[in-house]
């Protein structure tokens, strides 16, 4: 599913983003990316969506080759791949409703049918009282499930979350990571970015570490930190 | 459709961007149907005047028919004449009566007799009017010469070096409104960086992103179009029974309504172009 090989990324001011990284991810994967701020998670999200190239290395995802991939071709990318954003990126003067249909929108989904399918996804992610009200009259959690809704409405091989439990109550955070878990459940890889040391070490899921843009850890069952 | 309702968002939300957009086009618009309606009556009326007796010779009295035969014959053998209308004195005063039809005291104070007959002379070419009018006075039969190359002449050149400013004046207008289309549409651009760049996150291509921000070039220059052409139509309604009674005589009015719809349609043609041409460079040059 995605295949990261000696992946570097040095940016502009010349400080390192990513080193030689080597990572693989098998289809219907749940998988935590964690590590301080700065250790390199949010730059692998990057690279997988191709808003960046790497300065080295190849990246597969799926059927798709990052960095030979030709830039009309981008947009086929980012179809297949649901993100949950750290800052959400949803618009603000749009309903919850209308933010959802937007990636049904762009690929030229029938308006009947993509709004069948935004009513499912909202019911899937428990906010479909909502879906009329625009996201600043909703609480964080409510916020984090939108984005999450937006990111699935196209039943997604792989999903991409960055930090969804960041600003949460540990309640909500909880609620937010069962949601994930439950997409994971039937059939979409899930990559998910956290600082959250109690959701990983409880969830006993894969764990791969990062350190100053190294991998220092890959474990199948792991935790948060090796002590 | 989903364009035209993100072009209609864009609009309804920066109202004041969008009223300037179209008053600039309108104005544009506005000079441009005021010189296609110069263009059309002027041409008329030089199509009026081409078209009348351009050298007019009075016969005397004493003229004998042979006389104005050879005269004619003469005329005819140089090969420059285009038309010789022979009027007599009993056509002149027909004339005179259908003029002065609703002034009877001036019916009353004329009648055949004191009306000369005349021949009524059209050149191939403009030019060859004074060699004619010449010929003509030299001709003992002849009384009086009248002719206008003078007018048609100064008619033309007039009306040329007025068509030049027209293009001119509306070639300018039509840059300014362009380039503040570009601005307008470019800084509309900016305000929607973050929204454009969340879409193209989430897979949009690049010309989903474009697309509202042409259509929004288009209807400024449609609505700006038909405003600047009801302006110019709605004068120009205004002026007519002013400019009917000024040209008097000259059979312009009343102007067909399939020019005014033509020219809307060309306007609109235009329009398209600039709408199209302007928020293509916009996007070009704001959204990389």
């Amino acid at each position: 599913m995605i295949k990261l090989d000696k992946v570097s990324k040095t940016f502009i001011l010349g400080s390192s983003g990513l080193v030689d990284i080597t990572l693989v991810i098998d289809k219907g994967e749940f998988v935590f990316l964690v590590g301080p701020t700065g250790s390199g998670k949010t730059t692998i999200f990057r690279l997988l969506i191709r808003d960046m190239l790497p300065s080295k290395g190849t990246i597969i995802v799926g059927d798709f080759d990052i960095v030979k991939l030709p830039h009309h071709k981008v947009p086929h990318l980012r179809k297949k791949i649901g993100v949950v954003f750290q800052d959400l990126k949803l618009l603000m003067d749009r309903t919850i409703f209308e933010n959802v249909v937007l990636p049904l929108e762009v690929s030229g989904v029938k308006p009947e049918e993509a709004k069948k399918r935004v009513e499912a996804v909202l019911t899937q992610v428990g906010i479909l009282e909502h879906y009329n009200k625009f996201p600043i009259q909703l609480s964080g959690g409510e916020r984090q499930r939108a984005a999450i809704a937006r990111a699935l409405v196209f039943s997604p091989d792989l999903l991409l979350a960055d930090e969804p439990t960041g600003n949460l109550d540990p309640s909500t955070g909880r609620d937010i990571v069962n949601l994930l878990l439950g997409i994971n459940e039937k059939g979409t890889t899930v990559v998910m970015a956290t600082h959250n040391i109690d959701i990983v070490n409880n969830l006993q899921k894969r764990v791969v570490a990062l350190d100053k843009g190294r991998v220092i850890r890959d474990q199948k069952k792991g935790k948060y930190a090796t002590s | 459709m989903r364009h035209l309702k993100t072009t209609w968002r864009h609009i309804r939300r920066s109202p004041y961007q969008a009223f300037a957009a179209v008053f600039i086009m309108a104005q544009t618009f506005f000079v441009l149907t005021f010189f296609a309606f110069f263009i059309f009556t002027s041409s008329r009326i030089i199509a009026y005047f081409e078209s009348v007796p351009q050298v007019t010779a009075f016969f005397k009295d004493e003229a004998k028919q042979e006389d104005i035969d050879s005269l004619r014959q003469k005329l005819e053998d140089t090969d420059k004449i285009a038309k010789i209308e022979f009027s007599s004195k009993l056509d002149a005063f027909e004339k005179y009566k259908e003029l002065f039809k609703d002034d009877p005291l001036s019916l009353e104070l004329v009648n055949a007799d004191i009306l000369p007959s005349s021949f009524g002379v059209s050149t191939n070419k403009i030019e060859d009017l004074s060699y004619v009018a010449d010929m003509l006075s030299k001709s003992a039969v002849v009384e009086r010469v009248v002719f206008q190359q003078d007018l048609v002449k100064n008619l033309s050149i007039w009306t040329n070096a007025l068509r030049k400013i027209g293009i001119v004046l509306s070639i300018i207008l039509a840059l300014d409104a362009m380039f503040l289309m570009i601005i307008i549409i470019g800084i509309k651009i900016s305000q929607k960086k973050e929204e454009i760049e969340i879409v193209r996150l989430i897979g949009a291509t690049s010309w989903y992103v474009r697309w509202p921000f042409i259509y929004e070039g288009i209807f400024y220059g449609i609505v700006g179009a038909f405003f600047g052409w009801l302006l110019g139509v709605g004068l120009f309604w205004y002026a007519t029974p002013f400019l009917e009674s000024f040209l008097k005589g000259i059979p312009l009015f009343p102007i067909p309504a399939v020019f005014f719809a033509q020219l809307l349609g060309v306007e609109f043609l235009i329009a398209i172009f600039l709408g199209i041409f302007s928020s293509f460079l916009a996007v070009l040059r704001y959204l990389k």
